[in-house]
């Protein structure tokens, strides 16, 4: 059977984030929830988030179970551990 | 249960959406072993994207359960070509490295489809690399796979019908459209909803789409913020709006994806995309192709050119021909849409300022790209279009912005693990590749 939800964690550097999201919901989703759901810093130091939803620009790429995947054509499974590409927390503004 | 995809097959088709689906499914009776591989996490390209934020249309799902239900059609969900692999006989019309989320290995095939589908067209402007600037397809797309837009304040801004469907999108969501700034002019506009009679389908879909916000003449400016989009700056006319809001979704129009053609040695034919004959074979032979890599046109064409590749690519050529009267008929809508959303290249490239990157990957800036004298000169000299997207987006904007001439891609098409190339290099002596 489906299940309604998923829950994922989210690690930010140091600081880990349980995020709740619908069956189904890509990681560039449940990386938006706390906003602007930052995935990346640019090699000037920028931070960046999902641009083209599509899986062309990889501007959202992010570390999945410890492995380089693109957070908008990845769905979120339950447990799964998602590492943003520095120290810095992904609402940072 | 682990079962086994098989390292060979009769017809390999690249992309799930409308296209790829309709070529599977109009193969399927000839018996054929039949494996569609799509990137996406389920079929459908972006139109028909699943997620939890869509209700799929019924045309969708019937599509997928009729693949579903073909036991010789394998859906590979979530796999890549990465490149181009050794061909283990003469017969194959291709051999790819694919890669999914746990494994890589070299597909074998006798025929190949080319469903690869358009990309948006991303234009810089100051502030576009901001959190919260997004396409306009690819905010839609974003939707669609769950993210959260409600009570969000999002301009919608660029060229294309694509941007009422985006706003459309975003407002279902429960987001509120500030404003839709289309390009075109009102005459424009107004001549092409006039043609939509002639396809009834369309112009049944237009007043569902209308937005209040919608501005012609429009064209954004800037993306404000520091850290993320706070406001946009919008040209109307002779005057500058400015709107504050949390997001931007921006898009010029579609790039056909013509990469993995291009590399295979298919020629490319009118609107930049891979030219092929009325069975919809590329100059390749054994090579098909179908869909917006063919120059973009909407899903209805995208469906008829999918199934004439599928028969013609099954051998059945009088089943494709009986199809080009619909086919001349979308292509004819495919026209429309070219005619009266044409970019309006010297606005756009004033756009940038010299400090406003162009190539996102390697942070290149529009001033070292204005020194450059071309696409190659600049990636030796900056580093353009070099980065993980291998310049997919950049490479489209530096033809609007420097008129430079896009260049083939080369080896290899996307990033790709080691263990991909490795394992995808010890074929073709394993027969198959366990699947999870």
């Amino acid at each position: 059977m489906k299940n309604t939800a998923a829950m994922v964690e989210v690690q930010v550097g140091a600081a880990r984030v349980l995020v709740r999201v619908p069956a189904g919901s890509s990681v560039a989703a449940a990386l938006a929830q706390q906003p602007p759901g930052c995935t990346r810093l640019s090699v000037s130091g920028q931070w960046r988030a999902p641009l083209c939803g599509m899986g062309v620009c990889h501007e959202c790429r992010v570390l999945i179970n410890g492995r380089e995947r693109l957070a908008c054509q990845t769905v979120c499974e339950d447990g799964m551990h998602i590492t943003t590409s520095s120290a810095q927390p992904a609402g940072t503004t | 249960m682990t079962r086994t995809t098989p390292t060979r097959c009769d017809l390999l088709i690249i992309g799930a959406g409308p296209a790829g689906m309709a070529a599977a499914l109009a193969a399927a009776g000839s018996g054929m072993r039949i494996a569609v591989v799509d990137d996406n996490p389920a079929p459908g390209g972006q139109i028909w994207r699943d997620g939890p934020g869509v209700q799929l249309p019924p045309l969708a799902r019937q599509h997928r359960r009729a693949l579903a239900r073909h036991t010789n059609i394998e859906i590979l969900c979530g796999t890549r070509v990465v490149g181009l692999g050794e061909r283990a006989s003469t017969g194959d019309a291709a051999s790819l490295i694919l890669e999914n989320a746990t494994r890589g290995w070299t597909q074998h095939a006798s025929r190949l489809i080319l469903c690869t589908g358009a990309r948006e067209l991303l234009l810089p402007f100051p502030g576009w690399t901001l959190p919260g600037v997004t396409g306009a397809g690819g905010l839609q797309a974003l939707i669609k796979a769950g993210l959260n837009v409600r009570d969000q304040r999002i301009v919608v801004a660029g060229t294309g019908p694509l941007l009422l469907a985006a706003a459309s999108t975003a407002r279902k969501a429960g987001a509120q459209v500030l404003r839709v700034a289309e390009m075109a002019s009102w005459g424009a506009l107004a001549a092409f909803a006039a043609q939509l009679v002639r396809w009834p389908a369309k112009a049944w879909q237009a007043p569902t789409l209308l937005h209040p916000g919608l501005r012609a003449n429009a064209h954004v400016l800037e993306a404000l913020g520091s850290t993320q989009v706070k406001a946009v700056r919008l040209q109307r006319g002779n005057t500058v709006e400015q709107l504050a809001c949390e997001r931007i979704a921006c898009g010029f129009g579609l790039v056909p994806n013509t990469h993995l053609g291009q590399m295979l040695g298919c020629i490319l034919g009118e609107r930049s995309g891979l030219q092929v004959d009325a069975l919809m074979q590329t100059t390749v032979p054994g090579i098909y192709a179908a869909g917006e890599c063919t120059g973009f046109g909407g899903s209805e064409r995208a469906l008829v050119q999918g199934a004439i590749a599928g028969h013609a690519a099954a051998g059945e050529s009088a089943a494709a021909q009986a199809l080009q009267h619909p086919l001349a008929r979308w292509n004819a809508f495919a026209d429309a849409l070219h005619r009266h959303f044409p970019l309006r290249a010297e606005a756009l490239a004033a756009l940038p300022r010299p400090d406003t990157f162009v190539c996102r990957c390697e942070d290149v800036a529009h001033g070292a790209l204005q020194a450059r004298s071309s696409w190659i000169d600049a990636k030796l000299h900056t580093r353009c279009g070099m980065g993980a997207c291998q310049g997919r987006i950049c490479g489209a904007a530096a033809q609007v912005l420097y008129g430079w001439a896009p260049q083939p891609a080369r080896h290899l098409l996307s990033p790709a693990r080691i263990a991909t190339l490795a394992d995808a290099g010890s074929e073709p002596t394993h027969e198959s590749v366990p699947r999870i």
